[in-house]
């Protein structure tokens, strides 16, 4: 039964990979080849190649350099200062860019797209390395330290290598991102296959171009994947051997205190400061701020109930295939768990245009409706939910369910008095997650939308590209407000051993 | 320290209690989704139950034409008819496209572009019945393809908008093929994703031929930076970004008209001398073939190039011309009968040739 619901949920993940590889195989080898083996898509390779390389480095740095401030020294304000830390994920890319963009366009190119990208995405590295060290031993720290290591050699020796899961899983979250993102890089002139690609249907819908292009973005998302396999290992990571890890002492940051400070404050306030500010500046002086109440309310109404419709949809599926990935390991398992992980790394367009295909052809019923934009947010946003629900169906160990079943509880009642209450703050973050994702969404939903549903993504961005920054800015801060709740969710569960 | 009971209990019971507000939370999500698409559907659509006829139809228009225009000659054809009308939004290709891919399945009544390459695309995918005569004589008759399969209902003017500190009138090119060569490189700006400036290609591709047209285009990858529409061309210009942009006219004046901020340092050189850089731009409007509203959509289209459609163009702030007979344009606006564009015949603006070119330039 679970098998079966879990193969279903991974089919639907990938449909738009059949979608792409039946196209190719469709138009013939040598259109494929002519379409792919083009100075351009050299061109884009390398774009997309280098800003991706140097985005997951930056961010792997970034990310772990400020969890282990957070995590492990005596900064004073800590609670605060991962808030402000996690808080860019409340911010969309687009809104970021859109912010340093309006205000010098010296942004544009290479080097401002990977600051704007870095700023974007540190977070997702952030979380879980923060969380890894949060449930490291610190007995194997202490004992290397008294072994003669001194701190910085321990760091590299002991602690780094038991945080690559985290940190190896958030660069490739981060990477996964890069690949798919649009509207950010769109805003900074940046060319990568995304924005390639949705010219290209600009141009001509469903061509042959944009398939070929989004089949070559699609290999460069497995060859990601396959890579943090093999980085990673099949090392360890777990405690052996009875009793149960003490809580380190924090250290005192002494001398480093300024440098650390001035280094994360410039970190928020590049990450946080300018778009936060830049916004504040477009609702303010803009000339063509117009603030239509009516419009702003119907809009915000049609994004909270898609985010949030969306993300009740996206546990659901992501359920079983997370209880069978933990609790039933097998070779069935890792691939229906790996296969959500494909739609990822397409771009939302990508994912959009092979549903209208599918739709047009087999279920003409469900063409343009709500039913198929839910469809391509579960599809895309399968991994977030993916990713808490993993972290926590293993916080609900079975020999509870087992002890449950001896004292006399049902399947039924043992999930819901057992299991779901203490899964129940992974589901809520990866809602979090999901309804994130969903409410900042904007070439799927560009796509799929039925007439007249607008997202504030979408009002947003039809009012940023005819450079109508003012009439932007309102939508802008109504996706970072409505964002916020989510946001906090996520940083809750923080917060709570920042205090220890 | 171990939880006492009842602290376990409170942590349980501030879990159920996440766990209501997040049902109670989905239950509201679906009531507004419900509404709030529902909403946002009936207000794009014009005022309810007035009008004469008291026609109870719904049309759905394909709307590839700015937006805040056709929400007001819409609005007007409402008040007038009583039809109101369901608008999608996009762009001339992704929606023409759009229209042959879902062939029988497709909800749309009337297909409306800025340019006309998308009407020649479906037109060739035989999609468009045959405009009413009455629509067809509203407008001169190189404003409409030989086939009458569809008719124009608004035209613009390809320009180059320079800015006026870095060059000199005597610097301008004296045509837009002029652009490819090497002394422009860097200092030029194309918006070349866009179906205006691809609509423009076509023109260079029907005027001067294949082979001419795919070596302007190769002068261009060259030359020429990329921007995202028409209005970041504008704005890079005027900034010094760049010298000179190719767009249409009317955003210049849009932007004249609203504050000048991104234009108050650029000027428009037209062409002129039937140039390809001259060319006129015509947006047009056809039935769908699959259209199960065919005389309501008729009378869409005739309204739209019609006394009162043209009236509300040429009076909205969207300064594009207005081409039915008899329409004046904005005072504003360089008169119709000046431009001198070149005589191109509009069936023959190949959108999917354009494509190809300017892939095999590296441009898309």
């Amino acid at each position: 039964m679970l098998g079966v619901l879990s193969g279903l949920v991974a089919l639907l993940a990938l449909v738009p990979l059949f979608f792409v590889v039946v196209y190719t195989v469709s138009i013939g080898w040598d259109q494929a080849w002519a379409l792919v083996a083009r100075p351009r898509v050299a061109e884009l390779l390398s774009n997309t190649g280098r800003l991706v390389i140097g985005c997951m480095l930056l961010t792997a740095v970034i990310g772990t350099a400020a969890a282990w401030v957070v995590e492990r020294t005596r900064l004073p304000g800590r609670r605060v200062w991962n808030i402000l830390l996690v808080a860019p994920l409340a911010v969309p890319a687009f809104v970021n860019s859109f912010g340093w963009v309006s205000l010098t366009s010296r942004v544009e190119g290479f080097g401002g797209a990977l600051l704007v990208v870095t700023l974007s995405y540190y977070p997702l590295v952030y979380l879980p390395v923060a969380a890894a060290l949060r449930g490291l031993d610190p007995a194997l720290e202490e004992t290397a330290l008294s072994l003669g290591h001194g701190p910085w050699r321990t760091f590299a020796r002991v602690t780094l290598p038991q945080l690559r899961p985290a940190m190896y899983g958030g660069a490739l979250l981060v990477g996964l991102h890069l690949l798919a993102e649009f509207g950010a890089l769109q805003l900074l002139r940046y060319d990568t296959f995304t924005t390639a690609i949705y010219d290209q249907y600009r141009s001509s819908f469903n061509g042959p171009a944009a398939t070929m292009l989004a089949s070559v973005l699609v290999l460069c998302c497995l060859l990601l994947l396959l890579l943090e396999m093999r980085v990673r290992g099949h090392h360890r990571y777990a405690r052996v051997g009875g009793g149960v890890a003490r809580s380190l002492p924090r250290r005192r940051l002494g001398r480093s205190f300024v440098p650390v400070l001035a280094g994360l404050t410039l970190l928020v306030g590049l990450a946080l400061g300018v778009p936060m500010g830049s916004l504040a500046h477009w609702l303010v002086v803009g000339s063509s701020t117009a603030f239509p109440v009516g419009e702003l309310v119907s809009t915000t109404l049609s994004t909270l109930g898609l985010g949030l419709t969306g993300a009740a949809l996206t546990i659901l599926l992501a359920l079983p295939v997370a209880w069978l990935a933990v609790r039933h390991r097998s070779g069935f398992a890792t691939l229906t768990e790996r296969s959500t992980y494909f739609s990822n790394a397409l771009p939302g367009i990508v994912v959009a245009l092979a549903l209208v295909t599918v739709s047009l052809r087999l279920v003409p019923a469900i063409y343009q409706t709500i039913g198929m934009l839910l469809a391509a947010y579960a599809i895309m946003f399968l991994p977030r939910a993916m990713v808490s629900l993993r972290a926590a169906m293993s916080q609900a160990p079975p020999v509870l369910d087992d002890v449950a079943h001896a004292l006399g509880a049902g399947p039924t009642a043992t999930f819901r008095r057992v299991t779901l209450p203490l899964i129940a703050p992974g589901l809520g973050a990866g809602a979090a997650l999901v309804f994130l994702a969903v409410t900042t969404e904007l070439t799927a939903t560009l796509l799929l939308a039925p007439i007249g549903t607008q997202t504030l993504a979408t009002q947003f961005w039809s009012n940023s590209t005819s450079i109508a920054y003012g009439a932007a800015a309102p939508y802008a801060a109504l996706i970072v407000l409505i964002s916020l709740p989510a946001t906090f969710l996520l940083t809750r569960e923080a917060r709570r051993s920042t205090t220890e | 320290m171990k939880p006492t009971v009842s602290e376990t209990n409170v942590r349980i019971r501030g879990r159920s209690a996440t766990v209501v507000a997040g049902g109670l939370t989905a239950v509201l999500a679906l009531a507004a989704c419900g509404s709030g698409s529902g909403g946002a559907g009936s207000s794009g659509s014009g005022s309810s139950g007035s009008g004469s006829g008291g026609d109870a139809t719904t049309l759905t228009l394909y709307n590839a034409q700015h937006e805040d225009l056709m929400k007001l000659m819409v609005a007007g054809f409402t008040k007038k008819t009583g039809i109101k009308v369901n608008m999608r939004n996009g762009e001339d290709f992704e929606l023409a496209n759009q229209i042959v891919q879902e062939g029988k399945a497709s909800p749309a009544d009337v297909f409306v572009t800025e340019n006309s390459p998308a009407m020649t695309l479906v037109d060739g995918a035989k999609g468009f019945t045959k405009v009413d005569p009455a629509a067809l004589n509203q407008v001169p008759s190189q404003f409409a393809p030989k086939d009458g399969n569809w008719v124009g209902f608004a035209a613009r003017s390809t320009v180059l908008a320079y800015n006026k500190t870095q060059l000199k009138p005597a610097q301008l090119p004296a045509s837009i093929l002029d652009l490819a060569k090497p002394q422009w490189k860097g200092k030029v700006g194309i918006a070349s994703a866009g179906a205006d400036f691809q609509a423009i290609v076509s023109a260079v591709v029907a005027l001067e031929g294949e082979a001419k047209a795919a070596q302007w285009l190769k002068g261009l990858k060259e030359n020429a930076k990329v921007y995202r529409g028409n209005n970041a061309v504008m704005q890079a210009v005027d900034k010094g970004e760049i010298q000179a942009g190719v767009i249409y006219h009317y955003y210049w004046y849009k932007d004249q008209a609203e504050s000048g901020e991104n234009s108050n340092n650029t000027s428009l050189h037209y062409f002129g001398n039937k140039d390809p850089g001259a060319f006129l731009s015509i947006s047009g409007a056809g039935v769908l073939a699959t259209s199960k509203h065919q005389q309501q959509a008729q009378q869409l289209v005739t309204f739209l190039n019609g006394p009162e459609g043209q009236k509300i163009l040429a009076d909205s702030a969207a300064m594009e011309y207005p081409i039915g007979k008899g329409a004046t344009a904005n005072k504003a606006l360089k008169p119709l009968t000046e431009l001198d564009p070149p005589t191109v015949e509009v069936s023959t603006l190949n959108g999917s040739k354009v494509v190809e070119l300017m892939q095999q330039a590296g441009l898309l």
